[in-house]
């Protein structure tokens, strides 16, 4: 040691002067090192203010995981609808048609809750902004919404006067179709909008979690169609739910081999505990439906789990941003060692 | 490097733009900058906590925190960053010199470039303003909480407390006083500041004021000084309110690499894209497998 305050090497340096904290002054820094619980990635070195969080986590409750969640629902029980009507599937279509207007209902006052004023929601529709996932979602649910509520009130017995139930029948078939157009955005755009943060999971995350969302509304969806629709309409309803399980597990596995550092939340606490469950309930929801074409009851059983592991899996990816969120362990760590290996933007 | 972020490539302003440049060497740690921005933004109090982390008790930006000054207590043999401390001329002194060195920097917003914030914004309630500040227009933000999770730095937050508190719900963050700027007049923090370590000004004249600053300091020895937010070509595009650091980044819990996270936009909507057409072509596949 010759005494200089000079840094011949920032990186070693910094851990030595770490470790030395560590001893002579415990906690009074927060230069802490990533040790503190046993992971899968092992020993990450990093320094931070006091342990503190670099990035905020969203404000969100978990409002916005249901959101998640049943908007895929609705999407995916869009384009049942719209397939059910134009293949004379009667039973799928009504049900298709009515768990999407509900889940659409749920949903937007899933969306209301969350906001810190609620009664100024009409304030996201005085711009239209490509740049913001969250503009871009609320215009197409205020185009998706109506058309949603068109083809599920053909549904009901009667629609209000004679005319206006004329009106309400004729309609319902293009809106239904049209609803179906718009659908695969309404489940896919929610990955977007949890990907375009500074949340390190959601962030890396975000070439597979469209992927990982497509694949839970069409599971939910089709879980849905399997409890509601008669045996004989329920086909499509069966192949959805099992072509949508396997997207969701698979892509929620190629998730957590190719983040890093950033799929450790997925692993992890209570984000960990959901998505574990989400993969099993998935996982033999859909395997349930793939055997169950004789039995109503293992196909309702199917349903249910399937449906149940959407939500699982909704919340466990939402909590794992939170967790990396909160922890500048996933903030600071990637940055720094990308400025290392001369892959950071930053100049250094 | 080439970003693709959706922001301008550059601020184009009515007035100069305007920043700060936060020299954290001759800062003292007293809070007056944190006071100030308090008083004059009427902001409301959110804590009157012992933390125990140094002399800092406020603990992090926040709605209701636009000034923070942090502090970092340091084992380490220096001459610079403590006040008192005189340089010497030979490293034997150096040795028997202070064995501890304490760093303070005021943190802020760093009104970026491209600010992640404004461009997620569902409302529009973030704007640019004409001194090319990022400022929050509190009677149109509706409260999502977006601009919170999309901020690199975590700086701006939506307020909590009671009914009553003034601006509940709604994001919140430094304006770089809107206020006093439209008035030719000094930030309440930069007016404060007892040592000019927080100084204001038409940004490219703080940048050269903190280049040069930096050679000085380089020049005296220390090579731990750095800049950070100066220049045009990081994640941010370049911030409105650099910094000179006397340590990395995140000893003063400033992330090292920060990016926009609007620069991937383009690719997660492609990603999306692609996602939604596989699920369109299982849709169609789930109905061409013929009735049962």
């Amino acid at each position: 040691m010759n005494g200089s305050p000079r840094r011949r090497s920032p990186s070693s340096d910094l851990r030595a002067s770490a470790s030395e904290l560590d001893n002579a002054q415990r906690g009074q820094r927060g230069a802490r090192r990533g040790r503190r619980e046993r992971t899968v990635v092992p020993d990450v070195e990093f320094t931070s203010y006091y342990g503190r969080p670099v990035v905020k986590s969203a404000p969100w409750a978990s409002a916005i995981p249901g959101y998640l969640f049943l908007g895929g629902l609705a999407a995916g029980s869009s384009l049942l609808a719209a397939g059910a009507d134009l293949t004379g599937r009667d039973s799928l279509r009504r049900s298709a048609r009515v768990t999407a207007s509900a889940a659409i209902v749920a949903s937007f006052a899933a969306l209301l809750h969350d906001l810190g004023r609620p009664a100024r929601f009409i304030n996201m529709l005085r711009v239209a902004k490509p740049t913001s996932p969250m503009s871009v979602g609320v215009w197409l649910l205020t185009g998706y919404g109506p058309l949603v509520g068109v083809a599920a009130a053909s549904e009901l017995p009667r629609v209000g006067p004679a005319w206006a139930d004329r009106l309400v029948r004729r309609a319902a078939r293009p809106a239904g179709l049209a609803a179906a157009v718009m659908a695969p955005a309404v489940a896919s755009y929610t990955a977007v909008l949890l990907s375009d943060t500074a949340t390190p999971t959601w962030h890396e995350g975000y070439r597979q979690l469209p992927f990982v969302f497509v694949g839970s509304a069409a599971a939910s969806s089709g879980g849905a169609g399997l409890i509601c629709a008669h045996r004989a309409d329920a086909g499509p309803a069966r192949r959805m739910a099992v072509g949508g399980a396997i997207v969701d597990v698979v892509t929620l596995y190629a998730m957590e081999q190719s983040l890093g550092l950033a799929a450790e939340p997925l692993r992890t606490g209570a984000a960990g505990a959901w998505l574990r469950a989400g993969k099993i309930l998935t996982g033999v929801g859909g395997v349930g439906a793939a055997v169950s074409r004789r039995s109503r009851a293992l196909s309702i059983a199917s349903g249910a789990a399937l449906l149940g592991g959407s939500i699982c899996t909704r919340f466990g990816i939402f909590h794992a941003g939170k967790q990396s969120a909160d922890d500048p362990k996933y903030t600071v760590a990637p940055q720094r060692d990308r400025l290392r290996e001369g892959r950071g933007v930053s100049p250094h | 490097m080439s970003t693709t972020t959706t922001s301008p490539p550059a601020v184009k302003t009515v007035e100069p733009r305007k920043g700060f440049f936060t020299d954290t060497s001759v800062c003292i740690g007293c809070k007056a900058c944190e006071v100030a921005c308090k008083e004059w933004n009427a902001i409301p109090e959110d804590g009157l906590n012992l933390l125990g982390t140094s002399y800092d008790n406020t603990g992090a930006l926040g709605a209701s925190t636009w000034r923070h000054v942090a502090f970092i207590e340091q084992k380490r043999p220096t001459f610079l960053g403590l006040p008192s401390a005189r340089p010497s001329s030979d490293g034997a002194d150096r040795a028997e010199g202070s064995e501890f060195r304490w760093l303070m920097s005021s943190d802020v917003c760093k009104h970026c470039t491209h600010a992640a914030c404004l461009d997620v914004c569902p409302t529009g309630a973030l704007f640019r303003t004409e001194f090319g500040t990022v400022v929050v227009q509190d009677d149109v933000c509706n409260g999502c909480g977006y601009c919170v999770a999309a901020c690199p730095f975590g700086v701006i937050e939506r307020r909590t407390g009671d009914p009553d508190t003034p601006n509940v719900g709604l994001a919140q963050k430094c304006t770089l006083c809107y206020d006093r700027l439209g008035a030719g007049m000094t930030p309440a923090c930069a007016q404060a500041c007892p040592t000019e370590s927080i100084q204001f000004g038409d940004l490219d004249e703080l940048r050269e004021r903190a280049t040069a600053r930096l050679a000085a300091m380089q020049a005296n020895g220390d090579t731990d000084a750095r800049l950070y937010g100066h220049d045009p070509e990081d994640g941010i595009g370049g911030a409105g309110a650099m910094f000179l650091l006397l340590d990395e980044p995140e000893v003063y819990g400033l992330p090292p690499d920060p990016v926009a996270t609007t620069r991937d936009l383009p690719a997660m909507w492609r990603r999306a894209g692609l996602a939604a057409a596989t699920l369109v072509a299982g849709a169609v596949a789930s109905f061409l497998g013929g009735r049962g």
